[in-house]
C-alpha cells in the first residue's frame, strides 16, 4: 500500500517493531561497557597526560569546582543514555506482556525518550573542539580515543532503538482486550 | 459542504475528524496526548523568512573564525570544520562523518529543503517532487544536532578556561543565531497547509 498524497508506504504498525527495537538496544547494551571503560580522550599539556573516560570526565570537572557543568554533562552523557536503555527495555517488555498499566504514562516516557537522545552527544562534540582548539604540539595536543567511538555507537543505536519502536503497540493490548 | 476526512493519531492510532478550517491553533489527542497537528499563523511568511535568514547565517558561520585559543602566546584559530578534520586525521573517520553529517549537512539540507518545498507554494507553484523532499525534511530533524553541538562548545570553554584564553569568533555568533532561526522556521512551519498542496495521486 502507497500513500496517495506522499507516496509514502503504508503500515498498520512499523514493520518488524519489536524485533527490530530489541535487536539495536542489544547492540547499544553491548557497545555501552567500552564506551564507559575506554578513554574517550587524551590529551597531553606540558609534558603532563592523562586519559578521560566518560566517568573521569564528570569527576575531574567536580574536582575542579565546576559542578554546574558537571551536572550538565553528567546528565547528558552517563544519566540519558542509561535511562534511554532502560525505558526502552522496560517498553519492550510491557508491549510483549500486553500490559494494560497506565498507557498515557508509558506514551508520555515514549516520547520523552525519543526526545532527550540527542543530548548525549555532548561528550561526543566535546571531544571535536578540544581536538580542534588544543593543537599546540609539544606543548599541548588533545587526541580522541576509542572510547569516543563506541559512545558514539551508542547514541546513534538507541536514537535508532528509539525510531524503531512502535509506541502504538502500547494501545494494541486494549483495543483487543476489550471484547 | 464536503465530508472531513478521517485522521489517525499518528502515535496511537486514534481516528478522529478535526476541521482544519476552524482549528485555530493546535489540535492534541485526547488518548496519548501526542499533537495531532499545529495551526499557524502566516506559516509560509515566516518559515521562509526564518529559513532564508538561516541559510545566510549558515553561509557565515561556516566562513569565518569560530573560536580561538590562545596558550602560551600560540594562537590556534579554527572554523566549525576544523574539528571534523583533525578527528579524520587522527583516524577516526566515522566519528568525523558522524559530527560533520549532525552539524553541518543535516542543517544545511533541511534549510534547503525547506526553501525547495515553500518557496514554489509561496509563488503558487507545486515543485518537483515535493512529497519527497518534504519528507526528507522531517526525516532529517532528528539529526540536526546544533544546539547539542553549542552545549559542547560551552562545556569546552570551561574546560579550558583555566589554562588558556579562548575567544569567540563571528562564526560562532552566527551559529548560535542560527541555532534559533532554525527552531523558529521548524515551529512556525504548518505541515498540513503543505500536505494539503499536494493533490491526491488516483
Amino acid at each position: 500500500m502507497i500513500c496517495p498524497r506522499c507516496a509514502a508506504a503504508l503500515h498498520q504498525r512499523k514493520p518488524h517493531s519489536i524485533g527490530r527495537t530489541w535487536a539495536l538496544l542489544l547492540a547499544a547494551y553491548l557497545l555501552y561497557v567500552p564506551a564507559n571503560v575506554l578513554p574517550i580522550m587524551n590529551s597531553a599539556s606540558l609534558g603532563y597526560e592523562r586519559s578521560d573516560t566518560i566517568l573521569s570526565g564528570v569527576n575531574y570537572l567536580i574536582v575542579s569546582g565546576m559542578w554546574p557543568i558537571a551536572l550538565v554533562v553528567f546528565f547528558a552523557s552517563i544519566l540519558v543514555p542509561l535511562l534511554k536503555l532502560v525505558v526502552l527495555t522496560y517498553l519492550l517488555v510491557s508491549v510483549q506482556r500486553r500490559s494494560r498499566w497506565r498507557p498515557k504514562d508509558r506514551a508520555r516516557l515514549y516520547r520523552v525518550t525519543e526526545g532527550i537522545g540527542r543530548w548525549s552527544m555532548v561528550d561526543i562534540y566535546v571531544v571535536t573542539i578540544l581536538v580542534a582548539l588544543v593543537q599546540l604540539g609539544s606543548v599541548a595536543k588533545v587526541e580522541a580515543a576509542p572510547g569516543a567511538l563506541f559512545f558514539a555507537a551508542v547514541v546513534v543505536l538507541t536514537m535508532f532503538a528509539a525510531r524503531a519502536f512502535d509506541p502504538r503497540l502500547i494501545w494494541d493490548a486494549l483495543a483487543n482486550s476489550d471484547d | 459542504m464536503a465530508e472531513i476526512p478521517l485522521r489517525a493519531c499518528h502515535e496511537c492510532d486514534l481516528l478522529y475528524r478535526i476541521d482544519l478550517k476552524s482549528t485555530a491553533r493546535a489540535a492534541k489527542c485526547g488518548r496519548c496526548g501526542a499533537v495531532l497537528l499545529r495551526r499557524r499563523r502566516d506559516s509560509l511568511d515566516k518559515t521562509l523568512a526564518f529559513t532564508l535568514a538561516g541559510l545566510i547565517l549558515f553561509a557565515v558561520a561556516n566562513s569565518f573564525a569560530f573560536l580561538e585559543f590562545e596558550m602560551q602566546g600560540q594562537i590556534t584559530q579554527t572554523t566549525l570544520i576544523t574539528g571534523i578534520r583533525a578527528l579524520y586525521a587522527q583516524g577516526m573517520w566515522v566519528l568525523a562523518l558522524l559530527v560533520f553529517l549532525t552539524i553541518i549537512l543535516a542543517p544545511l539540507l533541511q534549510l534547503l529543503g525547506l526553501i525547495y518545498v515553500l518557496l514554489p507554494l509561496k509563488l503558487q507553484r507545486i515543485p518537483w517532487k515535493l512529497p519527497q523532499v518534504f519528507r526528507l525534511v522531517h526525516a532529517l530533524q532528528p539529526w540536526a544536532m546544533m544546539e547539542v553541538f553549542m552545549l559542547g562548545i560551552l562545556v569546552s570553554v570551561v574546560k579550558l578556561g583555566e589554562m588558556a584564553i579562548i575567544v569567540p569568533g563571528i562564526a560562532l555568533w552566527s551559529y548560535g543565531i542560527l541555532i534559533l532561526a532554525l527552531a523558529g522556521s521548524v515551529a512556525s512551519l504548518d505541515s498540513d497547509l503543505v500536505w494539503e498542496k499536494v493533490g491526491l495521486r488516483s
